[in-house]
């Protein structure tokens, strides 16, 4: 079982999120090209180490937030509010 | 690359193609009747050699997709100054996890008749490598619990049966027949409305694959070079000039191909070259062998759960990956507790079996769930990578056209539209019938 904090509810057992993935700064929708909209939606860092991503607590609070995590150990540093 | 054949590419082969095993390495009744007569050895079935300074292709990741590649670099396009480097044993990847199903029954003609291929060379792959694979057709069935499901099959069906591949719709009657043990009934939670039969699909011997295609390409002058992880990629002027190795070794390569599952963003981040891949883990479970009862391979997309028996007597599950990307391999309680809930869904009579364990490999998901092949922006620099959950049955196909991609420096038709261009340009494949479960 892997907790994840959500900063509304405290830490719950990560079946409750859907997994949103990495976040990242959005291209400007009013000058991006679709290339960079491509490169955006479908390029990952992946890294095999910390990661700053986004979950959705589904069933909970039903709200989005930022969590960083190490993806070898599945550990869960920080919570960052908002995403 | 077609122009090494003058250079170290022949040091250890004669000039046509193919090369038979020398004297002695052959299996056979023959050599099995010596051996069990003399009580001698048998010798080794891949050598070790020290590393060379230069190859005309380094290929990382010992698993079936690398080897088959150097395989067929050197059975067809007799370039054999080739090394694989494997930063475990060969095998210990994707190749050893997977749960080594085969089937060419995909919805998209080009799928089709990509998957078709390669079961074409597992079926003759035993005699090819005079290794035993110990590949058993035994048919491989996927239900259908829905209306949807049963029209997509029967859209699969057609496609399948366009490209001479052997499929049908056949309805619950037909599916007990075949399963007697799966409840057909019409009262459980998904009853089963009928299912796609696809008689060529079955299991095979995953390990022997691997060890088939490694002495293959040994017995070819092939270079495996295992506990070798590669640290560094070395690029200039926009062209790969060699490969760096955790023991210090410097390789100078003008070819380098990335065969990894699970680390190909990394492998290809050495380069410069950045991936549109996410890496999630994928498990499995195995129960305790019982006597033989299940002679298909069961499929349900719906339950997310596929089964089938091995050789052995374990009964073999698997399911979807995992729901975040992670590269960590560690099994999950959710994933026994709701695999064994699904399978019980199909077989209530499996209750009182128990899991022997369970385990995880890495699979490198892409936006369209098809795989990345050929050259990128880099020169000399290919890959072979984004193999999902469905890489094991794709390998020997994968590993005859990167050979054919090498040699002529030009991806063959066959593989044309899995370029890593598409993502930009917005060509995406969309393969369905992978996406249907994860397998």
């Amino acid at each position: 079982m892997m907790l994840l904090p959500c900063p509304w509810c405290g830490p719950r057992n990560a079946s409750e999120f859907r997994y949103v993935g990495e976040t990242g700064p959005r291209p400007d929708p009013t000058t991006a090209t679709p290339e960079q909209w491509r490169r955006h939606l479908y390029f990952h860092a992946n890294p095999r180490g910390w990661v700053r991503e986004s979950w959705y607590h589904r069933a909970g609070c039903r709200r989005y937030f930022a969590a960083e995590r190490h993806t070898a150990t599945n550990e869960v540093r920080s919570s960052g509010g908002h995403s | 690359m077609s122009s090494s054949n003058n250079g170290t590419g022949n040091r250890n082969g004669s000039r046509n193609g193919h090369r038979p095993l020398r004297r002695g390495r052959r299996y056979s009744a023959w050599s099995l009747l010596q051996h069990g007569l003399s009580g001698a050895d048998w010798p080794v079935t891949f050598r070790s050699h020290p590393k060379r300074d230069s190859y005309d292709v380094v290929i990382v990741g010992g698993g079936v997709h690398g080897l088959a590649t150097a395989y067929y670099l050197a059975a067809n396009h007799g370039i054999r100054n080739v090394a694989v480097l494997e930063k475990s044993y060969i095998g210990s990847g994707g190749s050893g996890r997977n749960t080594a199903i085969l089937r060419s029954n995909y919805l998209t003609p080009e799928g089709v008749r990509f998957y078709d291929r390669s079961v074409k060379l597992y079926e003759h792959l035993a005699a090819e490598l005079n290794f035993n694979v110990m590949f058993s057709q035994r048919g491989h069935l996927t239900l259908a619990h829905n209306d949807a499901s049963l029209r997509t099959m029967r859209w699969r069906t057609e496609v399948n049966k366009l490209q001479g591949v052997d499929s049908e719709v056949i309805g619950p009657d037909e599916v007990k027949k075949l399963v007697p043990y799966l409840d057909t009934s019409s009262t459980t939670r998904y009853p089963v409305l009928g299912a796609l039969y696809h008689p060529p699909g079955g299991i095979i011997r995953h390990d022997a694959v691997v060890w088939g295609y490694a002495r293959g390409a040994d017995a070819h002058g092939v270079h495996i070079h295992q506990k070798t992880e590669v640290v560094g990629i070395d690029v200039e002027g926009g062209r790969v000039t060699g490969v760096r190795t955790d023991d210090g070794h410097r390789i100078a390569t003008p070819v380098v191909v990335n065969c990894t599952a699970g680390w190909s963003t990394l492998i290809s981040d050495m380069a410069g070259v950045s991936m549109p891949v996410q890496t999630f883990p994928l498990q499995a479970a195995v129960t305790e062998p019982v006597k033989p009862f299940l002679d298909t391979v069961i499929v349900s997309g719906t339950l997310h759960v596929y089964v089938s028996q091995t050789d052995r007597g374990e009964l073999v599950f698997g399911a979807s990956v995992d729901p975040f990307a992670s590269y960590s391999t560690r099994g999950s309680l959710e994933f026994a507790e709701g695999v064994a809930g699904h399978v019980l869904e199909l077989m209530p009579a499996l209750s009182k079996m128990r899991l022997l364990r369970q385990w995880a490999g890495l699979c490198d998901m892409t936006p369209d769930y098809s795989p990345i092949m050929g050259p990128t922006p880099v020169g000399g620099f290919y890959v072979d990578v984004g193999w999902g959950t469905y890489g094991f049955k794709a390998g020997p196909v994968s590993g005859e056209a990167m050979a054919d991609c090498i040699a002529n420096e030009r991806p063959p038709e066959i593989i044309s539209a899995f370029g890593l261009d598409r993502f930009e340009a917005g060509r995406l494949v969309g393969e369905k019938g992978a996406a249907a479960v994860g397998h």
